[in-house]
């Protein structure tokens, strides 16, 4: 490809300060990756791998230690509306009711607009996710998780961002609800170019949502070790997904790279400051669905949930 | 169920002070057993050997009295408790709300900056522990004028806890919330209005709520030092009087008024309540 990709992460390091003098801890270091426009990208490592922090970075919440990272030809610094996030605890303000939180965002997004526009907007949103007929007047506390997280991605993708950054959106839900915010999400996603890079810990969520999932080594020294194409074709839905020919190759790659090699990948962490550091290219992008695992096991192949949550 | 406990809850209250007052009555000794009472005796309403604390029903009717025409003036030492509890209001409001006017854009400051908050904290550890008392003669000195000092301990008694609270509930305010405003690209003062004032309002509210209750408190104290009106004043004057029946009447209007301040600050905590 000769033009440059939409979203380019270029040797990203976060160390942080070590409590008493010591040296400092190295969350992860020379990560490098590409998203393209319009894609859907899951990371997915084990707790303490530093994913959380990559996002912070790219939400402009956290700085990176070195390295830089360009969004659409321009460099990220501090938070921006083209960057929209929804955290994992919701962040939907507890004091304005689920139509105002969205109304909040639009406002933020589109100083411009009338009321009418606004709340027009709002509105087209919060249909997307089902929460019209009166819900919308609710205060969160009278929401339930599930709803309360349909609130927050209704105002994530209201204000439009170039690039939506969800951190683990699904994590506190029970699997019943995730599933279908899950089906809801990819459907409100199909009808639009949104650009998305999303953390989880659930290997089926990555392959349902996701063109391409990203491995990352645990930490400290995290990498992001490998780029798993998942070319299933779309639309997906939860109830097809697992009858496609690739999804077990896939998944059992996956189950196979966070139950071993993952802890494997892992520099060692011994004699930290004198070792060299390596630049590390793009990761290694693999497509298990198209290649031969015959060689690698295959009584991973259930049809449990895998969740890695701590 | 909740009725039939409110309304149990009610009966009991009701038994409470039918029975407090009751002993109350039967414990007082009447005037009558002292036999014929002289002409001296009639003047000096009894008699000194006599003193004794009213029984209720005496408080009732006084009370009934007063209630009757609250807001008569017959000279500066006879007015009704209308005016009195008027005066003694406007006193306690208008220091309340310089003092609101100051602690919380400077509880805000505080607690957004932790370089204040640091640099701020001894003062406020030393200042807050004063009696509001304490201060009145250097107010008395400074201002020249005893309305303006009573209104200067009240403004330095109710600073302290709303002070302390904004700053409290502005440096607790979840970082969720301040990231949402980060992430949608608020403006300082956007952020503080739209997200901090809101979030930390209940906080706010709460030292809001104690300093009124502590304000209530010292301006009947601060009144019998400056004297000349207010409810402090009455109730001094009316001891100087050797009339307890009016003294304990006041004493039952303060706390009514207490109750109401408190409970007009109740009202405005559960409308800016939020659940998380």
């Amino acid at each position: 490809m000769t033009e440059k990709p939409f979203l380019e992460v270029d040797q990203l390091t976060k160390k942080f300060p070590a409590p008493k003098g010591g040296d400092p801890l190295t969350v992860f270091e020379n990560t490098s990756f590409d998203i393209d426009k319009g894609e859907f990208v899951c990371i997915i490592g084990h707790s303490g791998c530093g994913k959380s922090t990559i996002m912070n970075v790219l939400a402009g919440l956290d700085k990176a230690t070195s390295g830089g990272v360009t969004m659409d030809g321009a460099e990220v610094i501090g938070s921006s509306l083209d960057r929209g996030v929804v955290f994992q605890n919701y962040s939907l303000l507890p004091w304005l009711s689920a139509l105002k939180n969205v109304t909040f965002g639009v406002k933020a997004r589109f100083p411009d607009w009338s009321r009418k526009e606004v709340l027009e907007h709002s509105y087209k949103y919060l249909d997307l996710v089902g929460l019209t007929n009166g819900a919308e007047h609710r205060k969160p506390s009278q929401l339930s998780g599930g709803m309360r997280q349909r609130v927050s991605i209704a105002r994530a993708f209201a204000i439009q961002p170039k690039l939506l950054l969800l951190d683990e959106p699904f994590g506190a839900l029970d699997a019943l609800t995730r599933g279908n915010i899950q089906d809801e999400l990819i459907r409100i996603w199909s009808g639009t170019d949104q650009t998305v890079f999303m953390i989880t810990h659930d290997v089926d969520e990555a392959i349902l949502l996701a063109d391409r999932i990203l491995l990352m080594t645990n930490g400290p020294f995290a990498q992001i070790a490998e780029s798993v194409v998942v070319d299933i074709e779309r639309p997906r839905s939860r109830a097809e997904i697992i009858h496609d020919d690739g999804y077990y190759k896939i998944r059992n790659h996956l189950v196979e790279f966070l139950a071993r090699k993952s802890a494997e990948l892992t520099q060692s962490p011994d004699g930290d400051a004198e070792k060299p550091v390596q630049p590390s290219g793009p990761p290694l992008t693999v497509n298990p669905a198209k290649e031969d695992i015959g060689s690698k096991k295959k009584d991973t192949a259930t049809g449990d949930v895998v969740s890695l949550a701590s | 169920m909740t009725a039939s406990l409110n309304l149990r809850a009610f009966c009991l209250s009701v038994l409470i002070l039918v029975l407090g007052l009751g002993i109350w009555e039967l414990a007082t000794p009447s005037l009558e057993t002292a036999g014929e009472l002289t002409e001296y005796e009639r003047l000096t309403g009894g008699g000194g050997q006599q003193a004794r604390v009213p029984p209720p029903s005496d408080v009732i009717t006084k009370g009934w009295e007063e209630l009757s025409d609250p807001f008569y003036d017959a000279g500066p030492n006879d007015k009704g408790i209308g005016i009195q509890i008027a005066y003694s209001l406007f006193r306690v409001l208008s220091g309340y709300f310089l003092a609101a006017l100051i602690a919380i854009p400077v509880g805000f400051l505080v607690g957004m900056s932790p370089l204040a908050y640091k640099a701020l904290d001894p003062f406020i550890q030393v200042l807050r522990p004063i009696s509001p008392l304490a201060w009145m003669p250097l107010a008395l000195f400074i201002i020249q004028d005893s309305q303006g000092s009573a209104i200067f301990v009240i403004f330095i008694c109710s600073i302290w806890p709303m002070l302390i609270n904004t700053a409290f509930g502005v440096a607790n305010v979840r970082k969720d919330w301040v990231n949402v405003a980060r992430t949608h690209e608020l403006g300082q003062l956007a952020t503080a209005f739209t997200v901090i004032l809101p979030a930390a309002a209940p906080t706010i509210l709460t030292g809001m709520r104690i300093s009124i209750g502590i304000a209530w408190l010292v301006i009947v104290a601060a009144e019998m030092l400056v004297g000349g009106t207010g409810i402090g004043y009455y109730v001094w004057n009316e001891w100087n009087n050797l009339d307890l029946t009016s003294v304990i009447f006041s004493i039952v209007v303060i706390g009514v008024v207490g109750m109401l301040l408190d409970a007009a600050f109740g009202w405005v905590q559960r409308a800016v309540r939020y659940e998380e």
